[in-house]
């Protein structure tokens, strides 16, 4: 088996873990979670520079959920990295857990405390910031959403990060076009978004959010002496992987009920017989 | 008492140089406020330690936290206004709900811009700030607690919140005198009433103190420059010996000390 099919078994097993745990704790952000499965498999699998038994290690590369809502897709991938125990998973959302709604930096391998949108990049700016005055090579990477870019914060970010040539920077956007009201397009326009970063000074690349093997490539083609900062808009589909759930609104932050819970984990399962022929 | 020629922002930036130049991971960050700030020199002397932002002061204090995060000592400085204003949900999640090594430096505080008008001016930071947990806030009352407290923060791993005025306020202390975290300095003794003043109208309660004591009232003062963690001991001593407590501040009364 070649690393992306091992890689998209992994985006499959993360997608039934975090309907579960969503349905479990009664709560959680379906959709957008769904969404960037794909994105968060390939850096934690095939992208970045982490150590889950050393996730304080000062020349890792940082990863930043800007979009910390999605946050049951993260826990479902930090513990199939081994971030975190796969038991917790089950005690998300619940009295005492260590796993929240948003995402808190207590939680191994979580870089911010996130909840509050287009505060991401701006962390992003001052890690990439500090690994170019102290000469570490690490890189630094941030997912937000689209609607995200409602935030007027983020065009702040985005011209700090181009005046600061900080090329060991890199935006991943979500493009799911599907935010808590609507469209985006409908909600508040958001036009080109390549078009935006490029006219900032970015470097821009464009790739299918939801195809293991096209994020891997998008990514690793990009050159960190440009002097430049890298956006990468990701067209998505919001509810990735379950039919029903795919491109509806209504499933921002829905709860599936235990039918349509176990009809999800039955298509998400024949997905892989069909594609790998598996019985 | 004498009056200084230097105001306490240009104690803190000297300060704050000197401490720099001993630690490289003391950064200071400014949003086009490098001269308000008094922080030219910092900017020419340790461009690698120093972060311009432009006007962008959202993007200030989140440039800050992530510098904290990769173990930086930061210190974002501009008008207390727009601080404890436009960049204060930064504030409240990347600077402390996170718990980052980040502090926020509002000079020009209250209404120090005086002519410049309402929005320049700050009666509402020590009100929001003090909400936030684990928000640490410090009102300096002359240059020497200044230069005390900014060596101590280029030692500390806490968020932040510092309000100093603008221009140039009278001496209250002397070089040797202590300035400990949490603990408020007691000036004056008093059985009569007591004034706990903060930030710059320490010297304000001093004066009335003075004018006080001709009328034959006896008026307790203490200098709380801590505003948070609060000296509780010594507001409990207050109250028990002189039944009469008077805040003094410049803040809006909602809120604040």
């Amino acid at each position: 088996m070649s690393q992306i099919q091992s890689l998209e078994r992994y985006a499959v097993e993360v997608r039934k873990n975090l309907l579960k745990i969503i349905f479990a704790a009664s709560s959680g952000h379906t959709g957008g979670s769904l969404s960037c499965v794909d994105i968060l498999v390939a850096l934690y699998f095939g992208v970045m520079k982490i150590d889950p038994d050393n996730p304080g290690k000062p020349d890792r590369d940082r990863f930043i959920m800007s979009k910390g809502h999605s946050v049951e897709a993260l826990y479902a991938v930090l513990a199939k990295r081994g971030f975190i125990k796969e038991e917790i998973l089950g005690t998300y959302g619940k009295y005492n857990s260590p796993l929240a709604g948003h995402l808190e930096i207590k939680i191994p391998g979580v870089e911010l405390n996130s909840g509050s949108l287009g505060h991401g990049l701006s962390v992003g700016v001052g890690m990439a910031l500090a690994a170019k005055r102290s000469n570490m090579d690490y890189k630094v990477v941030v997912l937000m959403g689209d609607g995200e870019h409602g935030e007027g914060s983020i065009s702040e970010a985005i011209t700090a990060a181009s005046h600061y040539k900080l090329d060991n920077l890199i935006v991943i956007v979500d493009r799911n076009r599907l935010q808590i009201s609507g469209n985006t397009e409908d909600v508040m326009a958001l036009g080109n978004l390549a078009e935006r970063y490029k006219a900032y000074g970015w470097n821009t690349l464009e790739c299918d959010g939801n195809n293991i093997s096209d994020i891997i490539e998008t990514l690793s083609s990009i050159k960190n002496n440009s002097g430049k900062p890298t956006s990468v808009i990701a067209y998505t589909i919001k509810g990735k992987g379950v039919s029903f759930i795919e491109n509806r609104t209504s499933w921002h932050h829905r709860v599936p009920t235990i039918e349509e819970l176990n009809a999800a984990i039955c298509e998400l399962d024949n997905l892989l017989k069909l594609k790998y022929h598996e019985s | 008492m004498k009056v200084n020629g230097i105001p306490c922002r240009k104690v803190f930036a000297d300060v704050i140089l000197e401490e720099a130049y001993r630690n490289k991971d003391i950064f200071v960050i400014t949003s086009d406020s490098r001269g308000s700030a008094k922080l030219e020199e910092f900017a020419e002397k340790l461009p690698e330690q120093f972060v311009e932002v432009g006007i962008a002061e959202q993007n200030a204090v989140g440039v800050g936290a992530g510098l904290a995060l990769c173990n930086k000592n930061v210190f974002v400085c501009g008008p207390a206004c727009f601080y404890s204003s436009r960049g204060l949900d930064q504030i409240r999640v990347d600077v402390a709900y996170t718990g980052t090594n980040v502090k926020i430096i509002g000079i020009s505080g209250g209404v120090s811009y005086g002519a410049l008008g309402t929005s320049h001016h700050s009666l509402h930071d020590i009100a929001v700030m003090r909400t936030f947990p684990g928000m640490k806030i410090y009102l300096p009352a002359d240059r020497y607690q200044t230069e005390k407290l900014t060596r101590y923060l280029a030692k500390a791993t806490e968020s932040a919140y510092v309000r100093m005025g603008r221009d140039i306020v009278p001496d209250i202390y002397s070089a040797d005198s202590p300035f400990i975290p949490g603990k408020a300095n007691l000036l004056a003794e008093g059985n009569d009433i007591a004034l706990i003043a903060t930030g710059e109208t320490v010297f304000h309660a001093l004066e009335a103190h003075h004018l006080l004591r001709e009328k034959g009232i006896n008026a307790m003062v203490i200098d709380m420059h801590t505003l948070k963690p609060l000296d509780t001991d010594i507001i409990m001593r207050a109250a028990s010996e002189t039944g009469h407590i008077i805040t003094v501040e410049e803040h809006s009364i909602y809120g604040g000390l």
